[in-house]
């Protein structure tokens, strides 16, 4: 067995036991944000385009899943299909008008879009405008399992997480994969090679539209609310600092960075109130400074160094 | 003879400043033909309009009996048209093997396939061998591309492209920056993978240019200055003036002996 399936089998058993030592809507919170933000690195950490509007797809799921399951009867697991569909649209829709520009360009038609989504939403009376879309129930599992138990709506969260991480593990390792590697190390040349690059970026922004709503639907059914902060522009920017700190273009780099913040926050919130974001900010700053791959990224460098003087003395 | 690319009244302007004006450059099928000039001639630039990277002011661009002047550049390459760059360009994080792989990914691989494995690649890896055994690379298949020399980097280039089976190729100083060895070995292996296509090239290196090209233009402040065959060139007294008083090292025309 090599060290990456074992890490894999660790993972799943502290998924399995975390319940008994941490309060499963807790567990559920972090798992969410660690979905969105490993959605969100496929975009930056593996096709190199930031986008900063990414909360559009996080909050239009949560209010897509939560209108079908609270006024159409759906059954949760449609209100979960649902909503990726529907981020996935959005993201495929925001993807082909945004990719006309690059860099910060870029960035700030993603901005605007999701301002614009933002702004529809606080005038339409579907979305409970400032008050959110309350009593969304949680409803049973294919028919079978009550989710309004929370343990077992935990275990739903942490089924998804894991198909999820095992979904980017796939798509970047895919063929799809790999042409977006040699797009994002060297783009002039994948388009000398007649890769209609453009075409690659759309799709893996769609990709993670989709998975950023899977998490979005997860929180609001967990939740049982939708507001309007799971579409402001600063969850945009929150993402992008869980994915920073936490270290792009790894696997576990976005979730260890998500469980970060959100800790932090549920740490510090009734202590330090508004000195909060301040906090977090001085934290990034920081990380940014000293670890210029993030937590995840300067673990494995050190540990490659231990391993590496072992070898040497042995 | 029949031409294969051939360009009429080719302008570029930058904000008022022309960069190229007014080329009209007809490139002959099956040679190797070089475009030459000192620094800041407009050699690139030209490059960048043939492949389309950058959108001509004027001028039109025929590409095998085919206008290709509102051409997309991705759809050139896809026609048989494929450049190299001027700065080495490699996919640097990617292995030898891989890179040459991309190439042949686009033509006989999925690319959009996000739900397959990896692993389905590896069909391609027996023709990128023999691409790599080609510019004789095959050793440092499994070395990322970044960890390689320069001019090793050049051949992994000029692998990449002929993954492409191109009928026309664009080389943009492909010999730049290198040593002597490395400079006769990718002479030759330029030489040897023209059997079959034609080759367009931007040579600063005289001694390369007498050595394989079939026919030279000579880029002077945006616009052709001369075109023949070396002897030709090199014996042109305007030629010999556009070099003189260039501080191009490599520039000095004549100085690579009898064609
Ligand atoms: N994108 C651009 N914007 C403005 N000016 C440009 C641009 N690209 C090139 N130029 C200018 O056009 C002229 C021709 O440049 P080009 O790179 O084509 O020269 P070159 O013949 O390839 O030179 P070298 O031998 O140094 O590679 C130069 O004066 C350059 O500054
Ligand atoms: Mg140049």
């Amino acid at each position: 067995m090599n060290s990456r399936t074992l890490l894999t089998l660790a993972g799943i058993a502290a998924l399995a036991l975390a319940p008994a030592f941490v309060y499963p809507m807790l567990m559920v919170k972090l798992l969410c944000f660690a979905i969105f933000a490993s959605a969100f690195n496929l975009m930056l950490g593996y096709t190199g385009l930031l986008s900063f509007g990414h909360a559009m797809f996080f909050g239009t799921a949560g209010y897509i899943l939560g209108l079908g399951m609270k006024h159409l009867g759906w059954s949760p697991e449609i209100g979960l299909i649902a909503g990726m569909a529907g981020a996935g649209l959005l993201g495929f829709i925001a993807g082909a008008i945004a990719i006309r520009r690059e860099g910060i360009y870029f960035a700030m038609i993603t901005l605007a879009i999701s301002q614009l989504i933002y702004f529809l939403a606080m005038q339409t009376d579907w979305t409970g405008r400032d008050d959110g879309l309350h009593g969304i129930p949680r409803g049973r599992l294919f028919g079978l399992i009550d989710l309004e138990n929370d343990l077992a709506l935990y275990g739903l969260v942490a089924v998804c997480f894991v198909l999820a991480l095992a979904a980017i593990h796939r798509i970047v390792t895919s063929p799809f994969g790999q042409v977006l590697t040699a797009i994002r190390e060297n783009e002039p040349r994948a388009l000398s090679l007649g890769y209609d690059v453009a075409r690659y970026k759309v799709l893996a922004f769609t990709l993670s539209a989709a998975l950023s709503g899977l998490a979005g639907g997860l929180k609001a059914l967990a939740l049982s609310y939708e507001s309007l902060n799971d579409l402001h522009w600063s969850l945009s920017g929150e993402v992008v600092m869980m994915c920073i700190l936490g270290g792009l273009g790894t696997l576990s780099g976005p979730v260890a960075g998500a469980f970060f913040v959100i800790l932090l926050q549920n740490f510090l919130a009734d202590k330090v109130g508004e000195w909060l974001s301040v906090i977090i900010g001085l934290v990034f700053l920081f990380c940014i400074l000293a670890m210029r791959k993030g937590f995840v990224g300067e673990l494995s460098q050190r540990l490659a160094g231990l391993r590496g003087k072992a070898r040497a003395a042995s | 003879m029949t031409h294969v690319l051939e360009t009429a009244g080719l302008c570029k302007e930058f904000g008022g400043f022309r960069a190229v004006s007014d080329v009209s450059l007809k490139v002959r099928e099956g040679d190797i033909h070089a475009l030459i000039g000192p620094n800041g001639a407009g050699k690139t630039t030209v490059f960048n309009l043939l492949t389309k990277f950058l959108q001509p002011t004027s001028g039109t661009i025929v590409l095998e009996g085919r206008d290709i002047t509102g051409e997309k550049p991705a759809a050139l390459a896809r026609q048989g048209m494929v450049r190299s760059f001027q700065i080495s360009a490699t996919f640097p994080d990617l292995t030898v093997l891989e890179n040459v792989r991309v190439a042949l990914q686009r033509r006989s691989a999925p690319t959009y396939a996000f739900w397959l494995p990896g692993r389905v690649l590896d069909r391609l890896n027996a023709r990128a061998m023999e691409l790599l055994e080609l510019v004789d690379m095959q050793d440092f298949a499994q070395t990322r591309a970044a960890d390689l020399s320069y001019g090793r980097k050049r051949s992994v280039e000029i692998a990449t492209t002929l993954a492409m089976e191109p009928r026309v190729m664009l080389l943009d100083e492909p010999t730049q920056g290198m040593g002597h060895e490395d400079v006769e070995r990718v002479t030759r292996l330029i030489k040897r993978v023209s059997a079959g296509r034609t080759i367009l090239m931007v040579e600063h290196n005289m001694k390369v240019v007498s050595g394989i090209c079939d026919r030279i233009s000579v880029l002077q402040r945006g616009s052709i200055l001369a075109e023949g065959s070396y002897a030709e060139v090199s014996a042109d007294p305007r030629v010999l003036e556009a070099y003189m008083g260039s501080d191009d090292a490599d520039g000095d025309i004549g100085a690579g002996g009898e064609p």
